[in-house]
């Protein structure tokens, strides 16, 4: 009885321990949430330095960005839905280029999930991007982000003391940029597309 | 006493096993149709060919109802080869639709990719239907199961083949073997790097 009683003991607790490692995977964003600490390589390409106002170091994390809201997708090369949204997500850069109260606060990047230079390159030169987009090799990235399915669009609102908040999240796409501009601006707190 | 410890270390590998199986990134197959196998011995076959071999015959039956040979290809393209494991699976779902909408990166170097897996007619049609219109033909090695996989020393001991990337000539020489973590995806770019070294 005793025997059998260690052997429960020791499994539950066993299990304890590795349902205890399976709750460390990390959340996905939430809205109000910090967003984990994640590091970008500097862009090569000048234009997107200026874009996104990062100059010296070597690499920058989102809060270091020149805006008051900026907004993350996560994609990948290989995956059909991010294929497809391409085209919609480079409208939404355009929209927010085209918007006076949007225009230099608010900024857009991409971020690929297991995706290699090479991969991004190709992805960014097959469907035109003209915002930045990131290497996440190692998935490493996209762990921090709780492993999200993708695409995955995360806004990050910037303070002007420097803190940050997550201010929105979103798993898929959209049908009008116009539309998912104005959303994320409302949840952020930005009101009617305004940015104050 | 030591028995209960090994018994609680199976449960617990069990749960850790559970815990990373979680599959990563979307495809368009739907989330709720793939099996997620876990995290899979890297490799599990020995190989019995190798780079400077000629490439074993094959002809194999493509979804598209055709039977697709090596001799179709000798002289005319050079081949690119992706073995995937096993459809409705992971890692395999997010393969092929990457290489979707590379061709122009395939017809740059005269090259036609062949995707294979030992997964039979009926499975891989509706699997490859979410993937869109595949521009490139994929085959069955069903049967005999994985014959040709096997030539290649590419089958492994569960039946599934290796995540295995063939580059092979127009000459029919193979000039490229990539087999590899089961677990991982090769990247699109090593595979271009290899198609580059076939230029005159």
């Amino acid at each position: 009885m005793k025997k059998r009683l260690g052997y429960l003991i020791t499994s539950l607790l066993s299990l304890f321990l590795f349902h205890g490692y399976a709750l460390a995977v990390n959340p996905l964003p939430q809205k109000g949430s910090l967003l984990p600490e994640i590091k970008l390589a500097v862009p090569r390409v000048p234009a997107h330095r200026t874009y996104l106002g990062i100059s010296g170091a070597e690499s920058f994390t989102i809060p270091d960005i020149k805006a008051k809201l900026v907004i993350i997708e996560i994609f990948s090369m290989y995956c059909p839905h991010c294929q497809r949204e391409a085209p919609s997500v480079n409208e939404l850069y355009r929209t927010i280029e085209n918007s006076p109260d949007a225009q230099g606060r608010v900024k857009l990047i991409g971020i690929g999930a297991g995706n290699d230079a090479f991969e991004v390159d190709f992805f960014k030169n097959k469907y035109d991007i003209p915002f930045p987009l990131f290497t996440d090799e190692d998935y490493m990235i996209h762990e921090q982000l709780g492993k999200p399915n993708t695409p995955f669009f995360i806004a990050v609102k910037i303070n002007d003391d420097g803190t940050h908040e997550v201010s929105y999240t979103q798993l898929g796409g959209f049908e009008r940029a116009e539309g998912f501009l104005e959303l994320i601006l409302k949840e952020s707190g930005l009101k009617e597309g305004k940015v104050r | 006493m030591k028995r209960s410890i090994c018994s609680a270390l199976l449960l617990g590998a069990v749960a850790l096993f559970l815990v990373v199986a979680d599959s990563t990134v979307r495809s368009e197959v739907p989330k709720e149709d793939i099996y997620s196998p876990g995290v899979l011995k890297p490799t599990d076959s020995t190989l019995k060919v190798n780079v400077g071999d000629p490439l074993p015959d094959f002809t194999l039956p493509a979804v598209s109802g055709r039977q697709v040979s090596l001799s179709q290809f000798l002289g005319e393209k050079n081949l690119v080869i992706s073995f995937v494991p096993a459809a409705w699976t992971p890692v395999c779902s997010d393969q092929w639709p990457g290489y979707n909408i590379a061709k122009e990166i395939f017809d740059r170097y005269d090259a036609i990719l062949l995707g294979i897996s030992v997964d039979n007619i009926p499975t891989l049609y509706a699997w490859t239907n979410h993937m869109g219109d595949l521009w490139f033909p994929v085959l069955s090695d069903f049967w005999p199961h994985g014959g040709f996989a096997s030539k290649l020393g590419v089958l492994r001991s569960d039946g599934v083949t290796e995540r295995a990337i063939f580059i092979v000539d127009k000459k029919g020489i193979i000039r490229y073997i990539d087999v590899h973590d089961i677990n991982r995806r090769p990247s699109l770019g090593d595979i271009v790097s290899e198609l580059k070294k076939l230029e005159p």
